[in-house]
């Protein structure tokens, strides 16, 4: 065992290769213990993208569908509604323009949706995840020129009818607008974008 | 600080650490500075590759319980949820199945080079039986988990096994009840088994692989020649046939990994139903307690014993075949346990034993297979006639082995290691 | 070393030598789970004739859809008849299990695992050989599946097949061999009788096709086995050569 003869640098040289490709190794079986936490195709499933049929909706009316285990509103807008939420004092609102990316690219304006009429929001308070209730007349909620909107009962938070979170309330975000398309008139898939379509 | 009798770094973050927990000393003692033969052979890689499985079952074991579901309803289905919907969940659930067979494959290897090179001899009798332990436990816990499948083959292969029971007089329909849980195999069942294997025997198993390991590093390795390498040392007191298993050990069974992984992964990835050994035809169809498949084999790691039992078929001493036939299945196991007190021989290494040691030997080596080989096929009055005989042969060799081995003429050994 | 490479690699081979064992069925074939256009065909066949009692629990649509390369639209189109089921669901059926049982005396089977229970020849064979047997109360009969409760649902494709008398190049059991024509005279010769809309050789293509299906059903993960296997295979062995080098290198210092 005395050192003479040995060739040190290539046993050094082999020693870090080893390693190196043992090390790769171990990283390799890794992947699939990582990679089987991710949502299995059941989870992908059960989080597949809804259909949702406004047809029968009527104005001002709301409905709701689950996607992603989460509840998802649907309302029909009215004319006076859209006149309420556009005119209404950007000053009282957090992010009147929208500018925290809680909805998609296609969804723009102070009415958050791709059809003025067709209003869907994720009905989850961006505060610790109530469901806020809601109150689309003017008279519904206590508090000068309600332009009529959603009102968190947990910490008492306040939407408009797109969504946008008022000043001075918990709630730090607009509600969250799903991915969606029209796939006709009637008909909304909820958990699909546009472009895809 | 600490110990002041232990082996210590000078300074630095190791220092700190020996001061709190002997690391320093643990690594010189088992790795560093643990002695071992010069003279390994290629027996010897299945050690390390045993501990290697050990690993192997754990890890991917613990992934699988995080998607299977343990209830007569959900567990057949869950195990295709892990095949299909769980994100490689195909292959860690293969390595588990696969494991589970190369586990015995290594231990059966293992035990072998033990009979060989009398591992089992004074003073590594406590080595021998922590590892019979471990071979004992690994079989229960094999056998829990076949279960869990909630296949046809797991149903009705547990029946049979739990059946065994039974056959012991006046308690044996109340202990195999107590084992159920149920009048029949069910859920009930299904879920005890299911802690077993996941919680309680991985638990007991890992504990025997360390006294294990803590006794072999007590004694020292045994090697092919079967001399005590300790009896020779230099003036610094390391045997002069003993090499630092650091790094001398540690690089050889890197690359007896690298042999190992490249044939087991071949059969993960080509071969997982092993030709339908490793997983069986019927345990693709859900667990049906009114339908018997046409043919129960258990896996292949039974079958020697699961021949034993059907070998006996007739009464003896007034007992009845079938208790007898358990009798005979437990004995074969348990007469393992005490093979260091059988062997009289003065040498170690079947090299230096007489040739009545080496023909028992191999007579004993092949009656073990070809009862595994019958004990996977269906009996006939031919085949039960050849596992009579196979089992005579498998029990002379351990009730004959205190008067061959000590009749017979030894070669001399020689004083230090060859090759 | 090199002895013990090899003593070590003897050691562990013969486990993933064992061979399958064969099943006792009178054709065989060999599934290639590359050939996407006969997966498809097969899943077609499947959906017409098969989905109507055997469901395949397991299996989803979409699954299946990637694997074969099939877009999205036209699975939904041409093989997910029932609007209660999704692209994402596995291939369930619409009827009730105790209605079944009911109707048919007893539930037609799941049939996701048979390409695994039964094995891919069982069930090529078992499609090939329905014959007519008046005495069956369904009219059928089948040569790898005696007393069969199950109608030949390929009838309109494969034709009305008959036992009969004639000569045959296969190897029947009890039939005598020619010596002259080196052919087996026997009784229990399959023959189409009455055509079907497919030619025999087109019809056999068909149970291929369907067969494929089935034997990718039971194990689809294979399809991932087969990519990732190679791969795995060569870096543990250039692992194990600089394993074998360092080894060495190392226990130059005993020898």
């Amino acid at each position: 065992m005395a050192d003479n003869g040995v060739n040190k640098g290539r046993r050094r040289l082999l020693l870090g290769a080893t390693t190196v490709v043992g090390a790769v190794g171990a990283v390799g079986v890794a992947v699939p213990f990582v990679a089987s936490w991710q949502p299995s195709a059941r989870a992908r499933a059960a989080g597949a993208p809804v259909q949702a049929d406004v047809s029968k909706l009527e104005e001002g009316q709301r409905m709701t569908v689950e996607w992603r285990g989460r509840p998802v509103w649907i309302v029909k807008r009215t004319p006076d509604m859209i006149e309420r939420t556009e005119q209404f004092d950007p000053a009282r609102l957090a992010d009147p323009d929208s500018e925290v990316p809680q909805q998609p690219d296609y969804v723009t304006g102070p009415l958050r949706s791709i059809r003025p009429d067709i209003s869907v929001l994720v009905g989850i308070c961006t505060h610790l995840g109530c469901s806020p209730l809601y109150r689309p007349g003017p008279d519904d909620v206590d508090m000068t020129a309600w332009p009529g909107g959603y009102f968190c009962p947990c910490h008492g938070s306040y939407f408009d009818l797109a969504g946008r979170v008022f000043r001075n309330v918990p709630a730090p975000s607009n509600l969250e607008v799903p991915p969606y398309r029209f796939e006709s008139d009637d008909v909304i898939i909820v958990g699909e974008d546009e472009e895809t379509a | 600080m600490g110990n002041p009798n232990r082996v210590k770094a000078e300074s630095g973050f190791m220092r700190w650490v020996d001061d709190r927990f002997p690391a320093t000393q643990m690594w010189q003692e088992h790795l560093s500075q643990y002695y071992a033969p010069r003279n390994f052979n290629f027996w010897y890689f299945f050690g390390s590759l045993a501990l290697l499985v050990l690993v192997n079952q754990i890890l991917t074991g613990v992934w699988l319980t995080m998607s299977y579901n343990p209830s007569a309803e959900g567990a057949f289905a869950s195990v295709e949820y892990i095949m299909r919907d769980v994100e490689y969940g195909w292959l860690i659930r293969y390595l588990h199945s696969t494991g589970a067979s190369a586990f015995f494959v290594v231990i059966y290897l293992h035990m072998f080079r033990a009979l060989l090179y009398g591992s089992y001899k004074a003073p590594r009798e406590l080595v021998w039986i922590f590892g019979m332990a471990i071979y004992l436990l690994l079989m229960a816990e094999a056998f829990m988990g076949y279960l869990l499948p909630w296949g046809q083959m797991s149903y009705w292969g547990a029946q049979v096994i739990i059946s065994l029971f039974a056959a012991i007089p006046v308690i044996g329909p109340d202990l195999a009840q107590w084992i159920r849980g149920d009048f029949l195999i069910s859920g009930i069942t299904l879920n005890r088994f299911f802690a077993l294997h996941v919680v309680a025997l991985p638990i007991v198993i890992l504990a025997l692989v360390v006294l294990h390991l803590i006794a072999l590093h007590e004694v020292g390795s045994n090697n092919p020649d079967g001399i005590e390498i300790k009896a020779k040392k230099d003036e610094t007191g390391k045997p002069l046939d003993g090499i630092p298993f650091h790094p001398y050990y540690t690089v050889k069974d890197v690359f007896g990994v690298a042999v190992f992984l490249f044939v087991f992964a071949a059969v993960v990835f080509y071969f997982p139903e092993g030709g339908g050994y490793f997983l069986e035809r019927p345990n693709f169809e859900p667990a049906n307690p009114m339908v018997t498949p046409d043919h129960i084999a258990p896996v292949w790691y039974f079958t020697p014993f699961y021949a034993i039992l059907r070998a006996i078929t007739f009464d003896f001493l007034g007992l009845q075949a079938q208790f007898l036939g358990v009798v005979f299945m437990g004995a074969a196991i348990a007469i393992l346990f005490v093979l260091p007190w059988l062997d009289r021989s003065p040498v170690n290494s079947m090299r230096y034993k007489g040739w009545i040691s080496k023909v028992a030997l191999a007579i004993f080596a092949i009656s073990f297979v070809i009862l595994g080989i019958l004990g996977a096929l269906p009996a006939t009055p031919l085949r039960t006639a050849v596992a009579q005989l196979c089992t005579l042969l498998y029990f002379a060799f351990f009730l004959l082995m205190p008067f061959y081995t000590r009749l017979e003429k030894t070669k001399p050994v020689p004083e230090r290691v060859t090759g | 070393m090199k002895k013990q490479l090899f003593a070590l690699l003897f050691a562990l081979v013969p486990v993933a030598a064992m061979a399958a064992p064969a099943a006792d069925v009178p054709y065989s074939m060999t599934p290639d789970l590359n050939d996407e256009a006969s997966l498809q065909r097969g899943m077609q066949l499947y959906v017409n004739y098969c989905m109507g009692c055997h469901s395949l629990e397991h299996q989803r649509f979409a699954r299946a859809a990637e694997d074969f390369g099939m877009p999205q639209d036209l699975v939904e189109e041409h093989l997910i008849f029932s609007s209660e089921q999704a692209y994402n669901d596995q291939m369930h059926i619409a009827m009730d299990r105790e209605d079944a049982a009911n109707w048919f005396g007893a539930a037609a089977p799941d049939l996701t695992l048979h390409g695994r229970l039964r094995g891919a020849d069982w069930i090529y064979s078992y499609l090939l050989t329905f014959y007519k047997d008046p005495s069956r109360p369904n009219g059928v009969n089948n040569d790898v599946f005696d007393m069969v409760a199950m109608p030949n649902v390929l009838e309109p494709l494969q034709g009305v097949q008959e036992k009969v008398c004639a000569e045959t190049d296969r190897p029947v059991e009890g039939a005598e061999l020619d010596p002259l024509t080196g052919k087996y005279q026997s009784c229990d010769v399959l023959q189409v009788t009455r055509p079907g809309s497919m030619e025999p050789d087109e019809f056999e293509e068909a149970v291929y096709d369907l067969t494929n299906f089935l034997a990718y059903v039971g194990e689809p993960s294979k399809l991932h086995a087969q990519t990732l296997g190679p791969k795995v295979l060569i870096f543990i062995f250039i692992f194990g050569v600089l394993a074998y080098l360092l080894k060495r290198e190392y226990w130059r210092d005993i020898h």
